[in-house]
């Protein structure tokens, strides 16, 4: 059930994009940052937080009601002044428009938010932050992030330890090249006497079908 | 013992030094934006180091099981420079922030005609964004410092019990104490306060509005200092409620009044303060591969 704190300020920034700026900030007083399944998800990296759904609201409530252009801009602004929750949450709302797209074929996500989610998803991707790192391969990377750069992102979270779980998109993009990639992370962490996740192994052995 | 730091400058420290921490009880902590040692050249400078507080330190707190806040400002001594101004027109994006439980570190270095227009333009903030302020006072000319520091924050309009005045001393004490400001003292290895002279003033002047911190940063001090300071309170026959007034529940009353402060156990570290002998990492398995 949608909480009514991001009701009422969903209809702020419906009614006035620029309220976003400092709704954003707000969110987790608002609506609280617990994980939304704590049995099942502890630390809210794979199904996300109270308010990582909030902010994913506002941002799609943003894109919804500003032109592309600005709804561009914009969302590199959030992310840019962004603490480490609300950049979370910028990239939780590209997520929730890729997957709406999905559902949705024939209505794509505008290109100059693509081409700013993917900047932004690249600047997640440096951190070694693990709740950004994981958010950022949700969805939208899945859609949207180049094979290299997304090989790249699966291969960190297997370093970082963040379950598969939490990213998207595995079975559509994964390929021999990441594989190979992950059977070489396993060989190190061998020879170096480390744990070997069952993550690791999975990539390492997915099985990828030849022309598919 | 429960411990909160309310004056520390974690990202000057290291890891070693948050474990230590928590094995020594400490639950929280308030990281005021300060001065680098190296003088910042310009606004770029500040603009990462605030997202640096409020982002990769509050993590990297977490991941050893810490509460990280901070307190956000422009410091007394860079207000002086004209090319670190204009950080003044950032700081309200930085005020609204989660987490962000105070306007500071303000204050006083040098007493210049700059550095009043920059502490009072802050105070005007606070009020604003009804923070609370955290208010330094100066190494230099400290007693006079802390008089002038007082009229100011009179003529300002802010309530007293919304600031805390730090850094203080014996012949500083009395005048904050009147004021109905907090009292902040800095326990350091040899200067500013030591954890006896600390006790003698809390028996003279008792435990009410009174925040004691390690203040520690690059330079000779220490993050334990909070919990030595706990420790020679009950060694001079001060009680276990003293000692949790004074080193959880004044932190907790003053810095709570921002509604920003953020205290549940992080997960993975449900344990209770009052026995940490059983604290692990263990239950934390998600953070355990990239702990910085």
């Amino acid at each position: 059930m949608t909480h009514p704190w991001t009701i009422t300020a969903v209809g702020d920034v419906t009614a006035d994009p620029k309220r976003i700026s400092a709704l954003f900030p707000a969110a987790g007083r608002g609506v609280g940052r617990d994980p939304v399944d704590p049995e099942r998800d502890p630390l809210g990296l794979v199904l996300g937080t109270a308010d990582d759904a909030a902010r994913a609201s506002l941002v799609q409530a943003f894109i919804a009601a500003a032109d592309d252009e600005a709804a561009a801009a914009g969302l590199a602004e959030l992310y840019r002044y962004g603490d480490d929750a609300e950049r979370r949450g910028v990239l939780c709302g590209l997520n929730a428009e890729a997957q709406a797209t999905d559902a949705n074929a024939g209505l794509p996500l505008a290109e100059p938010i693509v081409a700013s989610g993917r900047e932004l998803v690249a600047d997640a991707l440096r951190t070694n932050d693990p709740r950004l790192v994981a958010a950022a391969l949700g969805a939208f990377a899945a859609a949207h992030l180049d094979q290299h750069g997304w090989r790249h992102g699966m291969l960190k979270a297997l370093f970082m330890g963040i379950p598969l779980e939490a990213v998207a998109g595995i079975d559509e993009r994964v390929d021999d090249e990441l594989a190979r990639m992950a059977a070489a992370l396993i060989a190190e962490r061998r020879a170096a006497g480390r744990d070997i996740s069952a993550d690791m192994t999975r990539l390492a052995t997915i099985q990828t079908i030849p022309g598919a | 013992m429960r411990i909160f730091d309310p004056h520390i400058h974690m990202s000057a420290r290291t890891t070693n030094d948050y474990a230590a921490m928590y094995e020594a009880g400490v639950r929280a902590v308030v990281e005021p934006a300060f001065w680098l040692g190296q003088p910042r050249t310009n606004i770029g400078s500040f603009v990462d180091y605030f997202d640096g507080l409020i982002g990769w330190e509050r993590f990297r707190a977490a991941q050893y099981g810490i509460r990280h806040h901070a307190t956000i400002g422009l410091n007394p001594k860079e207000a002086n420079d004209p090319r670190c101004r204009e950080v003044l027109e950032v700081l309200p994006r930085y005020l609204a922030k989660d987490g962000v439980v105070a306007v500071g570190e303000l204050g006083y270095d040098s007493m210049t005609a700059e550095e009043d227009e920059v502490f009072v333009a802050q105070l005007a903030l606070a009020r604003e964004f009804e923070l609370p302020a955290m208010v330094h006072t100066p190494h230099r000319d400290k007693a006079a410092g802390t008089l002038r520091t007082l009229d100011v924050i009179r003529d300002a309009g802010i309530a007293p019990g919304m600031v805390v005045v730090d850094h203080l001393n014996e012949t500083t004490v009395a005048a904050v104490a009147d004021s109905g400001c907090w009292m902040g003292f800095s326990i350091y290895p040899d200067t500013k306060m030591d954890e006896a002279r600390m006790v003698a003033i809390l028996r003279e002047h008792g435990t009410e509005r009174v925040l004691v911190n390690s203040a520690a940063d690059w330079g000779n001090s220490d993050p334990l200092k909070t919990r030595k300071t706990g420790q020679a309170m009950l060694d001079a026959g001060f009680t276990d409620d003293d000692v949790d007034v004074v080193l959880w529940q004044n932190p907790v009353a003053f810095y709570g009044q921002s509604g920003r402060l953020h205290l549940e156990p992080v997960p993975g570290f449900d344990d209770t303060a009052a026995d940490v002998s059983g604290a692990t990492f263990e239950g934390n398995s998600v953070l355990r591969g990239a702990r910085a």
